[in-house]
């Protein structure tokens, strides 16, 4: 018997999307769309609000380990990518996935798992790429950062960077999300909050002064006989730039 | 002297090394300490040249007693000089560090007093680095030929990777250019350091905190185009160090004109080799990753790498009989002889027809690229719906789908007085 097409309403977290998966199996209904709260679209589909529901969240959660390593991995990252639709191709790979088990990971020739490996590769792409591409500034003894990236990257970058600095105090800014890891020494001292206007204070002289260093190593460090910007672009693309230091001019930052 | 303006000197000096990579170690962070290293490594920017920039690149001193011809610090160059003291130097390889700027330091030196007395310095650099801020980064150390093989190893259990320059692809040319250096004297602190990474494996296996001797392996460079050395002879050499000197990498680096020296190409004219570096690195990609020999590559018919097209797809070329390759039972050695297949899309197929016959369209979605993959492969006994080209026209194919401008004869101006001249 085909399941019934309906609309799910949720709030948009991860914990919200995993209690739709439950409620979908026990209601035996298919969603066709998602939406939050902000949405002001009229469905087609008979719309239905879920609670968000730890216990059942949690249920969810672990029935992924039915998937594999590979499968749950993808079935974890996916809702953390900018991919359109992605809480329905998530939907829908989960319920391949709770049809072939481990196998899922070896199905990469099927379109939707295709889809989702293809957005938690860009996922994991740019978040690799922001483990360079970040640059903190120090103000008042603790490390500012702000990056702009397209999928939600923070949760990866969070092992990095707390391991990397474990004596120290950051903030990494998402601004496209408008959410910020925060860190300090000590075991478990990390947070991902959600932040409203966040703004860097101006840079010190000592600060101001390590970046004109990294700006003349920068200039420095390029050979002009060889001179390539087609081949910087394609390893670092522009969107990057815009908070980099060594494109910036002090001007920039230090007067904000 | 300020420290922004020792910094452009110095790192003005060392841009011309290649070596520059962060890979090769995983060590993560541990409180107390700072910094951590990833095996892939990580590119922290790119520079207006398209290299990465992971490490901070500078010499402790650019004051050499050496004179090699081919180099910018050589004693007779007239250039301005300078030195870090350690502390200095410790100082701004930790301010960058923390803003992540970037992946940890590497250190060179140009030949200040004497090689002992150099890596003195540089050690005294990356103990203050390691005892004094705990960094646990990635630091690269250049190995000074010459230096007394006990120093070299003090400065291996500093660093992550060592690197020793071969500089030149045969003995000969390093007679000639670089008349102070000996092929003796640079292949011996390399043969130290490679037995002194296996002897620290050895004492490893056997007990977790022994000290580690260059954990990440060692690397070496070579300047290409600056001797009339054939690829050919590159590549020998370059699978010879992989094989006697258990090398990670080989780096080239297109000869820069920055002498005037009547044994040198001339600056005006000389234009660098890029693409034949390029092409070198794409062969250097075959030995290590695809299981390829350098005799396979290139032949005694054959010195040079074909500058028009890529090795693998040069090396399909010349054996068409060990084509078509079947992609649903083909092992994995055959699957990344294809051109257009990697060790990524290879390892994919091997995932993915456990789960079922692959089509071409099941290998556009893994990655494979068919452009060049479809003239050499086929899916459950079926070549590509469609293709229709004879096998003479196919290197002619190939060429234009990389690069257009090289497939069609190189265009003449045409002249009224040709039979007057």
């Amino acid at each position: 018997m085909s399941w019934t097409q309906v609309c799910y309403r949720y709030d948009g977290t991860y914990s919200g999307f995993l209690s739709c998966v439950f409620h979908s199996y026990v209601d035996r209904e298919e969603p066709v769309e998602f939406r939050t709260p902000e949405d002001m679209c009229v469905s087609l589909y008979p719309l239905r609000t879920v609670e968000t529901d730890e216990d059942h969240a949690k249920r969810v959660y672990r029935s992924f380990a039915k998937f594999g390593r590979e499968g749950q991995r993808l079935a974890v990252r996916c809702f953390l990518t900018s991919l359109p639709e992605r809480e329905l191709w998530l939907w829908r790979f989960l319920r391949l996935g709770y049809d072939l088990g481990p196998k899922i990971g070896l199905a990469l020739t099927d379109p939707t798992v295709d889809k989702v490996r293809k957005a938690v590769q860009h996922l994991e792409h740019e978040a690799h790429q922001y483990t360079g591409f970040v640059r903190f500034s120090e103000l008042d003894g603790a490390l500012v950062g702000e990056i702009q990236p397209k999928d939600r990257v923070l949760p990866l970058l969070r092992p990095h960077f707390c391991s990397r600095y474990p004596q120290e105090r950051f903030v990494l800014h998402d601004r496209t999300h408008g959410e910020a890891l925060f860190h300090r020494p000590g075991p478990q001292g990390w947070a991902i909050l959600p932040v409203e206007d966040f703004r860097m204070g101006p840079a010190g002289a000592e600060e101001l002064a390590y970046r004109t260093l990294w700006r003349t190593f920068y200039d420095t460090i390029a050979i002009e006989g060889r001179r390539n910007p087609k081949c910087r672009m394609t390893n670092m693309p522009k969107h990057y730039w815009a908070m980099m230091t060594e494109f910036q001019k002090d001007w920039d930052t230090a007067l904000l | 002297m300020e420290l922004l303006e020792k910094l452009d000197i110095l790192a003005d000096a060392a841009k011309y090394d290649a070596a520059c990579t962060s890979s090769g170690l995983d060590r993560s962070g541990r409180p107390g300490t700072i910094g951590s290293t990833t095996m892939a490594g990580c590119c922290h920017s790119f520079s207006a040249d398209g290299r990465c920039i992971s490490l901070l690149k500078v010499l402790q001193t650019n004051v050499c007693v050496y004179d090699c011809q081919y180099c910018v610090n050589r004693r007779s160059n007239d250039v301005p000089r300078a030195a870090f003291t350690p502390e200095e130097l410790c100082e701004l390889t930790m301010g960058f560090y923390r803003r992540n700027y970037i992946e940890g330091l590497f250190l060179s030196s140009a030949v200040l007093r004497s090689p002992d007395y150099t890596t003195e310095l540089m050690i005294r650099t990356l103990r203050i680095l390691r005892e004094k801020y705990r960094f646990g980064g990635y630091i690269h150390a250049k190995a000074i030929p010459g230096a007394d093989p006990l120093l070299t190893r003090r400065l291996g259990l500093l660093a992550d990777r060592m690197s020793v320059n071969i500089e030149l692809p045969s003995s000969s040319s390093l007679s000639l250019l670089a008349p102070d250096k000996k092929k003796g004297s640079i292949l011996a602190p390399m043969a130290q350091i490679r037995d002194g990474i296996q002897e620290s494996k050895r004492e490893l296996a056997v007990c977790r905190h022994a000290p580690r001797f260059a954990p990440a392996g060692q690397s070496t460079q070579m300047i290409v185009g600056a001797t009339p050395e054939s690829d050919r002879r590159i590549l020998s050499l370059t699978q010879a160090l992989y094989d006697r000197y258990h090398l990670k990498r080989v780096f080239y680096s297109a000869y820069m004109p920055v002498s005037s020296s009547p044994l040198l190409p001339v600056p005006g004219s000389f234009q660098p080799p890029l693409l034949r570096e390029h092409r070198l690195y794409q062969a250097d990609w075959l030995l290590r990753y695809y299981h390829f020999r350098a005799e396979e590559i290139l032949d005694e018919d054959q010195p040079d790498l074909d500058p028009r097209l890529d090795p693998k797809c040069c090396w399909a070329l010349r054996h068409l009989d060990f084509f078509p390759v079947e992609v649903n039972h083909a092992d994995y050695e055959v699957l990344l002889r294809v051109p257009g297949l990697g060790v990524r899309s290879a390892r994919r197929i091997l995932t993915a027809r456990r789960a079922g016959p692959l089509t071409f369209e099941g290998l556009k979605r893994l990655g494979v690229v068919l452009k060049r993959a479809q003239y050499f492969l086929t899916c459950s006994g079926r070549m590509m719906q469609g293709l229709k080209v004879s096998e003479d026209g196919l290197l002619r194919h190939l060429v234009s789908l990389e690069a257009p401008a090289l497939a069609q004869p190189v265009p003449e101006q045409l002249s009224l007085f040709d039979s007057a001249v």
